[in-house]
């Protein structure tokens, strides 16, 4: 079944999110990967102008340059790998009230509970459709700690349209990751 | 070599780009296998939308443009060392028309200077071999698959795994299990048996610059990674680790002497956007033909 979002987004809209649904998301969201977790993990403040109540968090670092009259244009933005980010995520759901995250690979225990918890999802987005992704991405509202943490590693604020992407973690308990897991576990036992 | 510049910045979109042929009949391959309606088929299709939109726009098939690895077969004479200057200049340019992410870092500052240069980066592998021909090969592997990649010593208790090829079987099917989704599948494997464990990755990685779907002229690795390839499909991990039967689209093994005491198994990952050409070049530099 597919769902269009828009962020920010309501605590209601998320808890109708069942694992193996599939998205359509629009509005606005920020990036943030690793360097951006550890710094808000850390007790690090966010920039003003980013507000994450409601919003989604996308794991992405993307390849943007300036076009012709100045202004930022994503060449490429695909999702990075998201358990890198499991020692944070939870927490940083919470304390910002963030009600969604983007990324691949899904993440593990302590942010499945978070997600439960609060009130959340992991959406999974295709890894490597750079192009298909960066399609949806309309604009460029603006970039935070550029300086700081370099291009990929920056909080990039992007209105998206229609962007897809699969629940695999909701706010029911539910992990596709999981479950993918153990049947596997399962299948190589028989074939070792 | 005047053209070589133009020749290497050309390789670098190429690769970035346009996914070589032989990969993209194995995605092909795999989103007709996937039923109808599930997940698996969507995110297959995502993929072949994907790679049509980057070769049309001449835009990078994944933002994570990877570590950038040539590899560089030469004659005896060719000047390494003005071969590199100009490899290092058309990463720089790659990289401001946006073929290349800025996507090298310092590991002790964690500065990223915009450029893609730096230790390591781009790294070049130079081998004389006693013909007059000049070829190279770009490969742009991501930091996603390299993750997941693994190096087994055995024997392996936990896995029962002893230093024989089933051994390495079951080795290779543990690290394909552990990677799950993680390294955006259906992947590709490189393993090497055997070498060092500085080697063994690097071989395992060399693997990656033969067809996808060649076969193996060893029979006994052959027979090796036709059964790998056949029982990772059986797991159900399935493209992205959605569930499904595409996981990977192929197994390339190769084997290196070891000594003795030490028996290694190298697995790298290469993830479904499997980016590596390579050109034929003239002796000015200029492409004379693609080899893939």
């Amino acid at each position: 079944m597919t769902h269009h979002l828009t962020s920010p987004v309501s605590e209601e809209a998320i808890r109708e999110l069942k694992v193996g649904d599939q998205v359509l998301i629009s509005g606005v969201v920020f990036t943030g990967r690793d360097a951006v977790h550890k710094y808000l993990h850390e007790g690090g403040e966010l920039p003003s102008g980013v507000n994450l109540e409601g919003g989604i968090i996308y794991h992405c670092g993307p390849v943007v340059l300036k076009d012709e009259n100045d202004e930022w244009k994503v060449v490429a933005a695909g999702p990075t790998t998201s358990i890198r980010e499991e020692p944070y995520q939870g927490d940083i759901m919470k304390q910002f009230g963030v009600r969604g995250v983007i990324g691949k690979g899904g993440m593990a225990d302590k942010t499945l509970a978070a997600c439960k918890d609060h009130g959340a999802v992991y959406l999974h987005a295709i890894g490597g459709a750079a192009q298909v992704l960066a399609e949806c991405i309309v604009r460029v509202r603006n970039v935070y700690m550029l300086e700081e943490f370099g291009s990929p590693e920056a909080i990039w604020e992007l209105e998206v349209n229609e962007f897809p992407a699969v629940v695999t973690m909701d706010s029911h308990g539910e992990s596709l990751h999981k479950d993918v897991r153990s049947q596997s576990e399962e299948a190589l036992a028989d074939r070792r | 070599m005047r053209g070589l510049r133009e020749s290497l910045i050309e390789l670098i979109r190429r690769t970035s780009a346009e996914i070589p042929d032989d990969v993209q009949r194995g995605i092909l391959r795999g989103l007709e296998q996937e039923k109808e309606g599930t997940i698996a088929k969507s995110a297959l299709e995502i993929i072949e939308k994907n790679i049509e939109l980057a070769k049309r726009k001449s835009q990078p098939l994944c933002q994570d443009t990877g570590s950038i690895l040539f590899y560089v077969d030469c004659p005896v004479g060719l000047n390494q060392v003005e071969f590199e200057a100009e490899a290092r200049d058309a990463v720089v340019e790659a990289t401001k028309r946006g073929y290349l992410r800025q996507n090298s870092v310092d590991s002790i500052t964690g500065k990223n200077d915009g450029t893609n240069l730096g230790p390591g980066s781009p790294n070049m592998h130079f081998h004389q071999h006693a013909t007059d021909k000049i070829q190279v090969r770009l490969m742009l592997k991501g930091g996603g698959c390299e993750n997941v990649g693994a190096q087994f010593s055995l024997p392996n208790t936990a896995l029962k795994a002893n230093r024989d090829l089933d051994g390495c079987r079951k080795v290779i099917l543990e690290a394909v299990h552990q990677a799950q989704g993680k390294g955006c599948g259906p992947g590709i494997l490189g393993v090497c048996i055997g070498g060092d464990r500085a080697s063994g990755y690097e071989f395992s990685k060399r693997e990656f610059l033969r067809m996808l779907d060649d076969r193996n002229p060893n029979p006994k690795l052959d027979e090796l990674e036709q059964d790998i390839l056949k029982t990772a499909n059986e797991l159900g991990i399935g493209p992205m680790g959605f569930g499904g039967k595409t996981t990977l689209l192929g197994v390339k093994i190769g084997a290196a002497n070891r000594v003795p005491a030490s028996y290694f198994v190298s697995i790298s990952y290469m993830c479904w956007a499997f980016r590596r050409h390579g050109a034929s070049l003239a002796q000015d530099g200029t492409i004379s033909d693609w080899l893939y």
